[in-house]
């Protein structure tokens, strides 16, 4: 299989390269851990819940789907950096596949996106967060699906917009009504009704109502497959999406 | 080796609600034989670069034809691309990776096995003389050696052609003499070597064949001695003052050694057949004409006087 070959190739390299300077892992991380360490105290009153652990449960998977998309939506300024040095152009005259060249690297962002989660993770242990292990790696089979989503789009608009000047305010536009639409920092449910009516038409309100079921150990709830599925599918659309503008003429 | 017939390309930029077409391409036509050094040669913006993403597969063409290596560009550029090799002018190494990692995974890129890679790897190294600095990150390179891994990323799938794109521009001189050894070497391996240039020493002195290209077009093809030998004789360039020059062209041109005679700002040139003997009645008769004279300059015909009859301007100024 030419395209898992060629896949593997670009991943291998990424990675490389990825652990030679790991110190981004952990930069990635700090935000969160700062909402963990100085946000998330405040929540066990506002949010009415009886203990911390029970309002870590709350917000700790909303900070999980929050890291995974910022995390992916500012990869693209990477990806301009190669552009600038003339990494993808001498790719895109070798016969290597296309998806490899955008999978590659989108996989790299969601093994350090899930290095990134299990700090977080064992951080919100330590403040008596308890929840199964089997439903804590479903949640990051969501925050995967989610990161490929975001990092695939990322790539793809930074191969049209080529310039970081014009990458960053557009992915903070976009960024920004998607944060708070989703409930990440406080559910939805305490938003007033036309709120939780736009919140519906926000594809990542949804991954953060099936993460935090996960969380509170609720498999059967419906919020699980829902927000799998409808990530899955938005993860394959960008993908393709993103494949074709590696393969389409860019200077 | 290469072969082009109309190749066309237009760029279309918006600014607002205007929209701005270029025609960066319009028409080349272009016969590469196989194992020579071919030079294309004009000023920046001529279409050089876009002409030679076009071979290679980076850009379509608006129009025209073109088959290399005995591929077809529009139909089969998965073939094109087995078959070429292309170096951009921007250099195409990442600053944290050493030569070596580069040129495994360029190798790679092309599917052969990571054994295949690594001997290739090992053998462009050497031939490169970068052997040395293999393990190196690109980062502590010298803009010379970085220039050496560039082409050397560009040829480890053995192409039947490569593609450079302005090899030597930002070179020291020592460098640059060094790549055209190495671009001669894999001449002499039997590979066809694309070059564009705006260099005319190195248009003339490095290429077998050469394109004058200016504007999108193809203004003149040949070896850089027959496009030499189109310049009849040699040429004499006279400097005399601005306000002088209508009154030595007056007297000059009526020489019967005179075949040619433009006039310019600064001066007029002129094209004789013998122009060691033309001098002292060049001197003579404008002295007898009370012109003042500034320099006097004696030349065989340079690819620059090819370029200046074609298209009415010296490379030098554009």
């Amino acid at each position: 299989m030419k395209i898992l070959r060629d896949t593997s190739l670009i991943f291998d390299r990424q990675m490389r390269l990825l652990l030679r300077n790991p110190v981004w892992v952990f930069v990635g991380v700090f935000q969160p851990v700062m909402y963990l360490l100085l946000f998330a105290p405040l929540l066990k009153r506002s949010l009415n819940v009886s203990s911390d652990a029970e309002a870590y449960r709350i917000f700790v998977p909303g900070l999980l789907v929050l890291l995974a998309i910022f995390g992916g939506l500012f990869q693209g300024f990477g990806m301009i950096a190669e552009l600038r040095a003339g990494i993808i152009e001498r790719s895109r005259v070798t016969p290597v596949s296309r998806l490899a060249l955008l999978l590659g690297r989108s996989l790299r962002d969601v093994v350090s996106l899930l290095m990134q989660a299990v700090i977080i993770t064992l951080l919100a242990l330590l403040f008596d967060l308890r929840v199964f292990i089997g439903y804590v790696l479903l949640a990051y089979l969501m925050l995967a699906l989610i990161s490929l989503m975001t990092s695939a789009l990322s790539y793809g608009v930074a191969l049209i917009v080529k310039s970081e000047d014009a990458l960053a305010p557009l992915m903070n536009t976009v960024a920004q009504p998607v944060l708070l639409l989703s409930g990440i920092l406080l559910p939805m449910s305490l938003a007033p009704g036309w709120l939780q009516g736009v919140a519906n038409w926000n594809p990542f309100s949804w991954a953060v109502d099936g993460t935090r079921a996960l969380f509170r150990g609720d498999l059967g709830s419906p919020d699980v497959w829902q927000g799998l599925v409808i990530m899955a599918v938005l993860a394959i659309l960008a993908v393709v999406w993103a494949a074709r503008e590696f393969a389409r003429s860019v200077r | 080796m290469i072969e082009t017939r109309g190749l066309r390309k237009s760029f279309t930029s918006r600014r607002g609600r205007e929209k701005k077409t270029v025609e960066a391409v319009r028409g080349v036509d272009l016969d590469v034989a196989e194992g020579e050094i071919f030079g294309f040669l004009g000023p920046n913006g001529a279409g050089k670069t876009t002409t030679l993403r076009m071979l290679a597969t980076l850009i379509e063409p608006d129009g025209g034809t073109a088959v290399i290596a005995g591929a077809d560009l529009r139909t089969d550029s998965a073939q094109v691309r087995r078959r070429i090799g292309y170096v951009a002018q921007g250099g195409s190494t990442w600053d944290e990776c050493t030569a070596h990692e580069e040129l495994v995974l360029q190798a790679r890129m092309y599917g052969v096995s990571k054994s295949t890679a690594e001997e290739r790897t090992r053998r462009v190294l050497q031939a490169f003389q970068l052997s040395e600095y293999a393990d190196r990150k690109c980062k502590t390179y010298s803009g010379g050696q970085r220039r050496r891994v560039d082409i050397a990323l560009g040829i480890i799938h053995e192409p039947k052609v490569v593609f450079l794109d302005e090899p030597t521009s930002g070179l020291d001189p020592q460098s640059r003499a060094h790549m055209w050894d190495e671009i001669r070497r894999l001449r002499d391996e039997g590979m066809t070597v694309f070059i564009t240039t705006h260099y005319l020493d190195e248009a003339d002195v490095l290429c077998d064949r050469l394109s004058i290209m200016d504007n999108g077009e193809v203004v003149a093809s040949g070896t850089p001695a027959e496009l030499k030998r189109t310049i009849s004789g040699d040429v004499v360039r006279i400097g005399v003052p601005p306000q002088a020059v209508a009154s030595a062209a007056e007297v000059l041109d009526p020489l019967e050694l005179v075949t040619k005679l433009e006039t310019h700002d600064d001066g007029v040139r002129l094209y004789t057949d013998d122009g060691a003997a033309a001098i002292p009645q060049i001197l003579r008769t404008l002295d007898g004409a009370d012109v003042p004279i500034g320099t006097i300059e004696l030349n065989r015909p340079s690819l620059d006087d090819v370029f200046l009859t074609k298209t009415g301007r010296s490379l030098r100024e554009s």
